[in-house]
């Protein structure tokens, strides 16, 4: 007779193989591969792109900058220089068309310095004055008593003399008060010249031509050569102090430059050298970070780190679920291969049984016919000498080959039953003959295994090649679990109207609890090495799909009793 | 008039046993060991029911149904068959077979359906 058809056919060592995909450290290192290529292609790029977004806007935002510098210098170089010329004409044109004489009429020369005053779009003289070549002022018109004062000695005065055009320094004079000089050299027709010179408060100029349009933290000024403060300075006070920070050579282009100011801060330094005049105009606008700008790189870094930490929670996630997703289908797809396995080893089984079978049915009839033929000559002979003994060794044969007849009968009906299909079966019947695999083993082993069923049990339509898995399945369990002398208890009853409940109750070793809920999961096993833990998955995977359910209870030490609740009609 | 049987079975230990306990019956047995034999022997003697084997080496039972139906239709054919030879039998009773018995048989058997298959064909 052929092995019991329960055998678990994978091979442990297949198992083994496949463990890694399914679970443990194979799906962790999976797992690990995903997040990590994963959040290498998103987060890297994103951090290159931050941090070339934040040089990039600082980069546009110094450009900026130092553009915007740049046009306020031009800007107001233009204007001063405007400014310089239109005095400086004026005073020109006056030495010129007027005489001497009426220079020196103070009325006149008062009258003159209004009329000039009035035209001036911005800014006016602080006082108008005719100085001869001694440098004696002739005559004065303005707010301070300067009539008769000496300026011979006064640089001004020297530079004028020897060039006929002169604006000077801002200085502070007899007046003190910082002011500066625009003075133009006239020629008298008897020989010997004489100067007219104005003078414009320093602050005037500053409040009327340089601080247009300037904003908060901007500051502009006028410097010397020597870095005299020629302007009154937002940062560095008032005219004739000296600039502390060191400022650019200025030629008559504009020259815009970054550096920092006296407290180490960046600047943003742009200087022209205003056209005729000894002034270099000055223009510091603070350096415009990112930072000051809303965009600082602690922000940007806290924005990378939200995104990373979101990015990095999506990918852990969304990892998670993939891998569950490919263990559960890698699952499937093994149970699914070890069923097809196991549905061919059956089938392999069942045609060798057949063979088995058929092959020894011709010999068994051939001596059941003899059998036969011997009993009819005797009956024919009538009474001889122990006619009763031959006819007793006769029915022994025969009884003999009954019961050959039935080991073939059940090895062929097994055989048949591989077929999957639905047919109507007596569940107890069914039963007896699943425990008649077992019965041998059974036997030797001295375990009771009893059958029983409820009176009025209705048939159910199934598969009973599977249904003959199933419970080959159940009671093998059982019968491991029992000690030799144990008793396996079948009972069959109506579970409601259209169920049937069979109940595989054994005294054995039991389950521990922590392992109840676990017991249907593939390869989930207690027998380290003997077993693959597929049995009784298959067993509740069939079931289902039978259409039943399979529960199981239990306590350590005292048993376990599986129930198989059935259908009647399936689907 | 004795019933006129012939058996055709592959086994010619079984032919020859389950012919001598029919002949001991006053049942006029002849066997056969394979199809074509048993073709033969239809041709040369009349018989009232074939007892015929479904699956034979050579010729198998359902050729030689196939044959006696289409040469004498009025003899009964009963198909004796193995476990798990369904197909076989369906077609066999398709054929025109009276009727089928599955091995291995018990003589009474023979005998009570040999009589029924008799009876239908005088008939």
């Amino acid at each position: 007779m052929p092995a019991s058809p329960s055998i678990d056919p994978l091979d442990p060592t297949e198992v083994e193989a496949a463990r890694p995909y399914l679970a443990g450290p194979g799906a962790a290192r999976l797992r690990r591969t995903v997040v990590l290529a994963t959040a290498a292609v998103s987060i890297v790029p994103l951090v290159i792109i931050s941090f070339l977004y934040y040089d990039q806007y600082e980069r546009s935002l110094r450009t900026e900058t130092v553009e915007g510098v740049s046009r306020q210098v031009t800007n107001n170089k233009r204007a001063l220089e405007f400014f310089l010329t239109e005095r400086r004409s004026a005073l020109s044109f006056i030495v010129r068309d007027r005489s001497f004489t009426e220079l020196c009429d103070v009325e006149r020369l008062s009258r003159l310095m209004k009329h000039m005053n009035d035209t001036f779009a911005l800014g006016s003289f602080a006082d108008l004055g005719l100085i001869d070549a001694d440098g004696k002022q002739l005559c004065y018109t303005g707010p301070y008593d300067l009539k008769g004062r000496d300026y011979h000695d006064q640089e001004w005065f020297y530079r004028v003399s020897r060039r006929g055009v002169f604006i000077s320094d801002a200085f502070l004079g007899y007046r003190h008060s910082p002011h500066f000089a625009i003075a133009t050299r006239q020629e008298r027709g008897s020989g010997g010249y004489y100067i007219l010179r104005a003078t414009i408060n320093a602050e005037v100029l500053a409040e009327q031509i340089l601080a247009a349009g300037l904003t908060p933290d901007d500051d502009v000024f006028l410097v010397n050569k020597d870095g005299v403060l020629q302007s009154p300075s937002r940062r560095y006070g008032a005219v004739l102090k000296n600039v502390p920070i060191r400022i650019p050579h200025a030629t008559g282009d504009v020259h815009v430059v970054e550096q920092e100011d006296e407290q180490r801060r960046p600047v943003v330094i742009g200087c022209a050298q205003v056209g005729d005049s000894p002034f270099v105009l000055v223009y510091i606008k603070p350096h415009v970070r990112p930072q000051s700008a809303g965009l600082s790189l602690p922000r940007l870094l806290l924005f990378l780190l939200v995104s990373i930490a979101f990015i990095l929670g999506v990918i852990l996630w969304g990892s998670r679920q993939f891998v569950a997703s490919l263990r559960a289908h890698n699952l499937k797809r093994a149970e699914l291969m070890h069923k097809v396995e196991y549905a061919n080893k059956l089938a392999t089984i069942g045609r060798l049984a057949a063979g088995v079978a058929h092959e020894i049915n011709n010999p068994l009839a051939i001596i059941n016919e003899k059998a036969g033929l011997l009993r009819d000559i005797v009956d024919l002979e009538g009474e001889f000498p122990r006619r009763d003994k031959v006819l007793g060794i006769v029915e022994s044969i025969m009884g003999s080959v009954g019961r050959c007849r039935k080991v073939t009968h059940r090895l062929l009906g097994f055989a048949r039953h591989m077929d999957v299909g639905s047919e109507t079966i007596a569940v107890e019947e069914l039963l007896r003959e699943v425990v008649s695999f077992l019965g041998k083993e059974a036997e030797y082993r001295n375990v009771t295994i009893t059958v029983e069923a409820e009176p009025g049990v209705p048939n159910v339509e199934s598969d009973r090649g599977q249904l003959q898995q199933v419970f080959l399945n159940i009671l093998n369990n059982a019968e491991a679990a029992v000690r030799d002398g144990g008793r396996i208890d079948i009972r069959v009853r109506s579970a409601g109207e259209r169920r049937v409940a069979v109940s595989i109750a054994d005294d054995g070793i039991g389950i521990p609890k922590e392992n109840l809920d676990r017991i249907f999961e593939p390869f989930f096993t207690t027998r380290e090495g003997s077993g693959t833990g597929l049995g009784l998955s298959i067993t509740y995977g069939m079931v289902q799909k039978l259409g039943g359910e399979i529960t199981v209870e239990s306590e350590a030490g005292k048993g376990t009793c599986f129930t198989v609740i059935l259908p009647v009609r399936r689907g | 008039m004795a019933l006129r049987v012939l058996f055709v079975d592959d086994e010619e230990e079984l032919v020859s046993t389950v012919t001598e306990r029919l002949d001991l019956r006053g049942i006029d047995a002849t066997g056969a060991v394979s199809g074509e034999e048993a073709l033969i022997l239809i041709e040369q003697k009349p018989f009232d029911v074939v007892v015929l084997d479904v699956r034979m080496p050579g010729l198998g039972g359902l050729n030689v149904i196939k044959r006696i139906k289409q040469s004498h239709p009025e003899l009964e054919v009963i198909l004796l068959s193995g476990h798990g030879a369904k197909e076989d039998v369906e077609t066999g009773l398709r054929l025109g077979a009276f009727d089928y018995l599955q091995k291995p048989v018990d003589l009474e058997n023979i005998i009570a359906i040999l009589h029924r298959a008799a009876a239908r064909g005088r008939a």
